[in-house]
């Protein structure tokens, strides 16, 4: 296990989001979190990892501006959050793409509502597009394409708007097993190439192993952050390698030992 | 579907050549009645008023009816405020209200528009406000994050998002503004369809009669079949939202 680092500060990086001691207590007494404290570095894609139930998207949610917290709060960049902002852009589970719109449209969609003007949103989108792999396809409509590449547009639009924090909510969960491989391979050149801070929410372990360069492993009843496990995985080698890398398999197994006992 | 039209044709004209009735004339007669009656200038008058009156009401009921329905869809003060006024409208015998209006607004084209608004706007605010309801949450929430103010998400998402219900809402309004448009003018009586059935009955001119209910028929029938392959149109994306 020596490859993988524990540290629950990680002071060589600055940090770019930071919830402290937020408790959700839903309509009707559902208590979602508890007094959860977090912070996410600036530059890295940190995933929230956990068994249903955990919280992990009410707290992406809260860091989103779209739910309000019951106590605590969150900062981005030492801003409190009081709603959505310009600084933050979300990437959502089902993509909410408009059925209406062009994936040109769609993927401008966030500069279109910050009035930015039609040939200068349209050239900026064009060129997210193109970094997401749809090239040729900014005509067609959503119900044109497959999964992977309506989630494809959901990170352009995402991607568009230049937030330097990125909330991704189980972003591959509705894509078949083959797209997602593809998916997640993009995804850790697109975070490479973009100096942004992204939150990756999700529940299968392999993926956060291989995508993060940090997990928060979240427990449920109470919902806590349990670990925060560093990765350190080569990311000279080829995807596959990686899947085959003893590394990759070790950390894998560890935290399927923690999140076990949790599964029904 | 032809074919049995062309069935019950035939038997109204068996049992019309019978004469048993002088309510039921054959329907042939019917038919060489309506086109003698059409190309009258009395026909194309009360015909354009018909007209005028059903398309000022029903825009009227849309540019009301829509705006309405999708705040009540998104806000719960107002869904509070209108809902029971609107189910209330809904069910109401509005042909009770009619001389109501007369009185207020006297026997003209006024009271015959305000009748086919009645009629047609509470349908229109009740879909316009169940699609605003079907939205997807995270459509809803996409809005929000991307920080669209109220007026971007009203126009921009919330509207489109609910287009086929607001469609839906706006053909079954027609068809209630043909009624409404119809009944005004039945129960005002001195203008336009009203004022040709007031003749017409009195002077127990039964061909007459059947051959102008034929050709109110047929626009009703071509109104809501246009508005049906419209709304079928945009069909595709109701099924693609979720």
């Amino acid at each position: 296990m020596s490859s993988v680092s524990e540290s629950v500060t990680k002071d060589a990086l600055p940090i770019a989001v930071s919830v402290n001691g937020v408790t959700k207590i839903y309509p009707g007494g559902v208590e979602a979190l508890n007094d959860m404290t977090i912070q996410f570095p600036k530059g890295e894609l940190t995933s929230l990892l956990g068994p249903s139930g955990c919280g992990k998207t009410t707290l992406l949610k809260i860091i989103a501006g779209l739910l309000a917290p019951t106590s605590g709060n969150v900062t981005v960049n030492g801003q409190p959050v009081t709603g959505p902002g310009k600084e933050r852009a979300f990437v959502f589970q089902d993509f909410a793409l408009m059925p209406w719109a062009s994936v040109l449209r769609n993927a401008a969609f966030g500069l279109e509502l910050q009035g930015v003007p039609k040939s200068e949103r349209n050239a900026i989108a064009e060129k997210h597009i193109e970094a997401v792999g749809l090239k040729g396809y900014e005509s067609l409509f959503p119900h044109e394409l497959s999964g992977g590449m309506r989630q494809r547009v959901g990170l352009a639009r995402a991607l568009a708007v230049n937030a330097e924090v990125l909330l991704m909510d189980e972003p591959f969960s509705a894509v078949d097993e083959q797209t997602r491989r593809k998916f997640q391979e993009d995804l850790l050149e697109v975070v490479a190439d973009e100096e942004k801070t992204f939150i990756f929410v999700t529940h299968s372990i392999e993926e956060a192993v291989y995508v993060s360069q940090s997990i928060a492993l979240l427990l449920p009843r109470p919902s806590r952050v349990s670990e925060i496990i560093r990765p350190d995985i080569r990311r000279d080698i080829s995807p596959d390698a990686i899947r085959r890398d003893p590394v990759y398999l070790d950390i894998v197994e560890r935290i399927w030992q923690s999140l076990r006992t949790y599964v029904e | 579907m032809m074919a049995s039209l062309i069935i019950w044709a035939v038997a109204w004209e068996i049992i019309g050549q019978m004469e048993l009735s002088i309510l039921l004339p054959p329907f042939s007669h019917i038919i060489i009645r309506l086109f003698e009656i059409v190309p009258t200038a009395t026909f194309f008058n009360a015909f354009w008023i018909t007209a005028k009156c059903f398309l000022i009401g029903t825009l009227i009921a849309i540019v009301v009816g829509i705006p309405l329905g999708v705040l009540m869809g998104r806000s719960m003060v107002a869904d509070r405020m209108l809902l029971p006024w609107v189910n209330m409208f809904l069910s109401a015998p509005l042909t009770a209200l009619v001389p109501v209006l007369m009185t207020l607004f006297g026997f003209g084209e006024k009271t015959i528009i305000l009748t086919t608004v009645l009629f047609a706007v509470w349908i229109i605010m009740l879909d316009a406000r169940a699609g605003v309801k079907n939205i997807t949450p995270s459509l809803v929430e996409m809005t929000k994050s991307f920080q669209a103010n109220f007026w971007q998400a009203f126009t921009k998402v919330y509207v489109w998002a609910a287009l086929p219900e607001i469609l839906a809402g706006i053909r079954l309004g027609c068809i209630r503004s043909v009624k409404g448009v119809i009944i005004g003018q039945l129960l005002v009586s001195v203008v336009g369809f009203g004022r040709l059935f007031e003749l017409y009955s009195s002077n127990f001119l039964m061909e007459h009669m059947w051959a102008l209910l034929f050709v109110i028929f047929f626009f009703a029938f071509l109104i809501a079949e246009g508005l049906g392959i419209l709304e079928r149109k945009f069909e595709y994306y109701a099924a693609s939202r979720n």
